[in-house]
């Protein structure tokens, strides 16, 4: 007897994005279909070109689609402006991307103290400083990005992302600038924390390592979805 | 979340903001708007009440209130009551005897405490040596001037009979402060004690007396008493300070205000080309803050609100250093100069912070916001595409915005309509030309085939992001060519003015010249080795009609009208034109048709507008009781500040020819020489002789002060104008930096990269520098000849320091700039900068 499946956090329906390039119709979705349930861990990969990130930034609702719909624990993405996405990101969305995108005027702890501050967390700088000790950085609070190693670099973003709790982690190619030793860290860490916090994980990645950790994986080809709710 | 949260959290970004670096240039660039705005707003306030303290020394007194009628005593007592010092004066002329020598007299009334402001100086014994008087006569005597002594042949002790009354002659008058005003009516003077006048009878109804009375105070308090008193003026009452009186003092006073304004001025628009720049740096590096905090959550409008907050917290602290750095500027200033020119600035108001605060917020929010709000359009899907940034037109309302709040802060800093719109007209004319060839010259580089790898990449770099090389050059262009103009203001202008006073320029004034006597006069002159003096010949008469109407004072409502009406007019003959007058309308007798009319006539032009006067008018004299006409066929501008003799109205040779006549001329009396002049008043007994070495010297003391003030102004702009250059590098110092690393990578040697960046920065400083040397070239031109009214010279070496200084200068910075890059691993940079 299985156990009822858990409610979906994510429901992608017939999702399409198209641009115009110079003269040309470029389509780079096509009818993109699938669900993810609350803490599971899905891995989105494909080769270069294939719209991974298009889906990732779809997903987050910082782009809006050609047709399809979105919706993130009910509610229809794309029923909301431009600021009731920006509400729904802060209350339940966390990023982890590919370039780590720390701010470089603000310190390690500083920049995850940010978004602590924007939800008007009242101990942004504690919450800040157990979450960069959890990922291993509590001696290195008060160092600027650049005085970070790129694997320091990500933990900061990941400590940053975990930080408001988000219940959807969303990460673009998170190993992506990371040699390989570094990258597994990372990978580890991010786990770890989806676990103990009880996150959904939705990655974007062609790191096969990668992939195979996650309870499943969701093929992009040409714009594609190979395999839409197929489960691992 | 409250607002003050919001606050909080703002505060916190802008600390960790400045600490890290990112606000030290926008912050730089206010501080020296303001602080040069300020500098300039203190001084200007000191020195123009330094000036009015010292031109009033030359009145007698701050304010005069004049009248033909004994005046209410309702003036006194509340100029009283206002705190102000005030003195009765009453003139009239009347008939001074002694043995058996009789003398129309000017007699002058005083009260104690005569004179308010200046001195007046006494000797002991005729052309001996004078001191500062103490008090005014005592009664029963008098003090008589050197031409009644040596007309009534009376020396000190001797006794003069005035009405019913007789005085002795006290003490001699060498200099008395008011004859600075109106002196062409002046004869021989008699100062007398307010309590005698009763006893000589003199003063009789019907009688010719002009009352005064006299006003000395805090600027503010004689300001506001003018305010008050000025609508009560009765007819044949009028308010005189020393820019009513002298239009020698007058001109100068507002060329120097203009000179500063402009010098002000110029430092603003450099400054706000600075703020543009860096402003625009300052969006730029938080176009990810701002999609990374879209991402986690914040809407558009709550950053937008956190960044302008920020700006706005930015803006009142830099203004409040601005400010500090304003005054502590121009108290440095005021000290310097104290060493330079002999005179104690008064202490400066406080409306120049208010002006530098206005300044720093009005920069800030013209250049700064735009833009910050303008980030509203970066998709915040930048945080996975790095390359969407702003939309290449998004900038472009911005600094539409910014050049508005520049123009009003023009017209207010021009404090002259003309000025502003002029300076205003130009820069944004300059602004849009400058943006066009810009694009032109970018354009036309890439025709070019420079066959070096450093040349063509220094191009490429150019021409990549056309937009930011515009804008670069633009900055830069306009920074130069204000730094330009301030030094051909500085250098060129200045001189000019300087040279309109030239060492020997005359310093005595001689009226009353008989017909019979110019023979002896000339030879007087000629004894002494002394060249003579032009005589230019002067004929009184009223003007009474107009365009055949009759005319008289109540037909005008403006004062100065009235009085021209009232008091005749010196009316002088001439074949051509002084060349300190310039025709503004109609045309001067120059051919021998033009000549052979004579009832023709050419008005100075200020007098004609008082008048509401226009070429074609016809007018009709009285002179000596004959009706004598003329059409106004010219209207000239008069060059006062030259201290030549100059006559309002001027008609060909012959109209006059048969009315009595006297001559008036003016020469210059080097120092030392003061026995020429008791040999004149002594050989010649009935000629007024005035001294305006005083008036000249302050003229030229202001000039210097001046001088001094702009050099001073010029070191901000310089500082404002290094900001301008190192902002200007800044903005694409990121990107530079990365393609650079990029290129080293690729195996690109330090010494190719040195010479692209340096071809890069040496193009744009030639582009730069072209519109900079042609720009300034055209204000300095206009400025010169339609503001100030001074020759202009066309310099060569505007272009070429322009030009090759643009290119030295920017280069240098942008190598300074870009040094980094070459002695940073490639990775690192690379790091730093993805």
């Amino acid at each position: 007897m299985e156990s009822p499946p858990a409610a979906e956090l994510v429901r992608v329906a017939g999702l399409c994005k198209q641009v115009n390039i110079a003269d040309a119709r470029l389509t780079i979705l096509r009818d993109v279909s699938f669900e993810v349930r609350a803490g599971e861990a899905v891995a989105v990969v494909g080769v270069s070109g294939s719209g991974k990130s298009t889906l990732l930034g779809l997903l987050a609702g910082l782009d809006t689609p050609t047709a399809g719909r979105v919706e993130i624990d009910g509610q229809d993405l794309f029923a909301l402006d431009e600021d009731g996405r920006a509400a729904l990101r802060a209350r339940l969305v966390g990023f982890v991307f590919q370039s780590f995108q720390l701010l470089p005027a603000m310190t390690a702890l500083e920049n995850v103290m940010l978004p602590l501050e924007l939800a008007g967390a009242r101990e942004a700088r504690k919450l800040a400083r157990a979450m960069l000790a959890r990922v291993g950085l509590g001696a290195r609070l008060h160092h600027y990005p650049r005085q970070l190693s790129g694997g320091e670099q990500q933990r900061v973003a990941i400590a940053r992302a975990f930080a408001t709790r988000p219940a959807l982690l969303l990460a673009d190619e998170p190993t992506g600038n990371l040699d390989p030793a570094t990258g597994e860290q990372i990978i580890e860490l991010m786990f770890e924390l989806n676990r103990e916090r009880g996150a959904t994980l939705l990655l974007v990645t062609h790191d096969e390592a990668l992939s195979r950790r996650c309870n499943r994986v969701l093929r992009l080809a040409g714009g594609r979805m190979l395999n839409g709710n197929a489960h691992s | 979340m409250s607002p003050f949260d919001d606050i909080r959290l703002a505060v916190r970004l802008m600390w960790r903001d400045a600490r890290a670096g990112e606000l030290t240039l926008l912050a730089a660039a206010l501080v020296i708007a303001v602080a040069c705005v300020t500098t300039v707003g203190f001084f200007s306030d000191r020195m123009h009440a330094a000036l009015a303290q010292q031109a009033n020394q030359l009145l007698g007194a701050d304010l005069v209130i004049a009248g033909d009628r004994p005046l209410p005593e309702a003036y006194a007592e509340e100029a009283l009551r206002r705190g102000l010092a005030i003195a009765h004066v009453a003139r009239f002329p009347s008939m001074a005897l002694h043995a058996e020598a009789s003398v129309l007299a000017d007699i002058k009334v005083v009260s104690p405490g005569y004179p308010l402001r200046g001195e007046m100086r006494v000797a002991d014994a005729l052309y001996g040596p004078d001191r500062r008087a103490s008090g005014i006569p005592v009664p029963g005597t008098i003090w008589a001037d050197e031409r009644l002594c040596s007309q009534l042949s009376i020396a000190r002790g001797g006794i003069i009979e005035l009405g019913r009354s007789r005085f002795t002659v006290a003490l001699i008058v060498t200099q008395d402060p008011d004859v600075a005003i109106g002196f062409l009516n002046a004869g021989p003077r008699i100062i007398m004690n307010e309590s005698d006048i009763r006893a000589t009878g003199l003063i009789q109804p019907g009688s010719r007396v002009r009352y005064r009375i006299e006003l000395a105070g805090a600027p503010e308090a004689v300001e506001s008493y003018r305010g008050w008193a000025e609508p009560r003026l009765q007819p044949g009452q009028r308010i005189q300070g020393i820019r009513d009186a002298r239009p020698e003092i007058r001109s100068a006073l507002e060329r120097a205000e203009k000179f500063l304004a402009l010098a002000a001025l110029v430092s603003v628009v450099i400054a706000a080309a600075g703020t543009a720049l860096a402003a625009r740096r300052f969006v730029q590096r938080h176009l990810d803050a701002y999609a990374m905090m879209r991402c986690v959550g914040a809407t558009g409008r709550r950053i937008i609100m956190l960044y302008a907050t920020q700006l706005f917290l930015l803006g009142a602290l830099a203004a409040a250093v601005g400010c500090a750095a304003g005054f502590l500027g121009q108290a440095l200033l005021a000290y310097w100069l104290a060493g330079l020119v002999n005179v104690s600035l008064p202490a400066p108001g406080m409306m120049p912070l208010l002006h530098g605060f206005i300044t720093g917020l009005t920069l800030l929010l013209g250049f700064a916001l735009p833009p910050v709000i303008a980030l509203a359009k970066v998709p915040t899907l930048r945080v996975l595409r790095r390359e969407l940034g702003l939309p290449q037109r998004a900038g472009a309302i911005g600094y539409v915005i910014g050049l508005s709040a520049i123009a009003l802060l023009v017209f207010w800093r021009a404090g002259e309509v003309y000025l502003g719109v002029l300076a205003v007209g130009w820069y944004a004319g300059a602004i849009v030309a400058a943006g066009v060839i810009a694009w032109v010259l970018i354009r036309l580089l890439s025709a070019a085939r420079f066959t070096t790898v450093s040349w063509r990449y220094g191009i490429a770099n150019l021409q990549r992001r056309p937009l930011g090389t515009v804008v670069q050059t633009i900055a830069l262009g306009i920074g130069m060519m204000a730094l330009l103009t301030l030094t051909l203001i500085r250098g060129d202008l200045l001189a000019a003015w300087q040279n309109s006073l030239p060492p020997d320029m005359p310093n005595r004034f001689v009226v009353n010249v008989q017909p019979d006597q110019l023979h002896g006069f000339s030879e007087f002159f000629a004894a002494r080795h002394i060249a003579a003096p032009k005589l230019y010949p002067m004929v009184r008469g009223r003007l009474v009609k107009v365009n055949g109407r009759p005319v008289s004072a109540t037909n005008y409502d403006d004062e100065r009208a009235r009085r021209l009406i009232d008091r005749e007019f010196n009316l002088s003959w001439a074949r051509g034109m002084q060349p300190d007058n310039r025709i503004v309308a109609g045309r001067w007798w120059v051919t021998g048709q033009e000549l052979a009319r004579k009832d023709q006539l050419s008005l100075e032009e200020g007098i004609a507008r008082a008048l509401g006067l226009k070429v074609g008018d016809a007018l009709t004299f009285d002179v000596a009781g004959n009706a004598v006409g003329a059409t106004i066929t010219s209207l000239r501008k008069v060059d006062w500040d030259t201290f030549n003799v100059n006559f309002f109205a001027i008609v060909p040779p012959g109209l006059l020819d048969g009315y009595p006549v006297s001559y008036v001329t003016s020469f210059y009396l080097p120092p030392g020489h003061l026995e020429v002049l008791t040999a004149l008043v002594q050989r010649f007994p009935n000629v007024l002789l005035i001294d305006v070495a005083q008036i000249l010297a302050q003229v030229q003391r202001m000039i210097e002060q001046v001088a001094r003030a702009v050099e001073f102004i010029f070191l901000f702009t310089i500082a404002a104008g290094l900001i301008v250059l190192y902002a200007a590098i800044a903005s694409s110092h990121d990107e530079r930096l990365y393609q650079a690393s990029i290129m080293r990578a690729l195996g690109a040697t330090r010494a190719q990269l040195l010479r692209a960046s340096i071809a890069e920065f040496a193009l744009l400083g030639v582009l730069a520098g072209i519109l900079a040397a042609a720009g300034a070239s055209g204000l300095g031109y206009y400025v010169a000849t339609h503001v100030l009214h001074l020759p202009y010279l066309v310099h060569g070496g505007v272009w070429i320091a322009a030009v090759f200084g643009g290119a030295a200068g920017v280069a240098l910075a942008g190598y300074l700039g870009t040094r980094r890059v070459l002695h940073t691993s490639p990775l690192q940079s690379m790091r730093e900068l993805s």
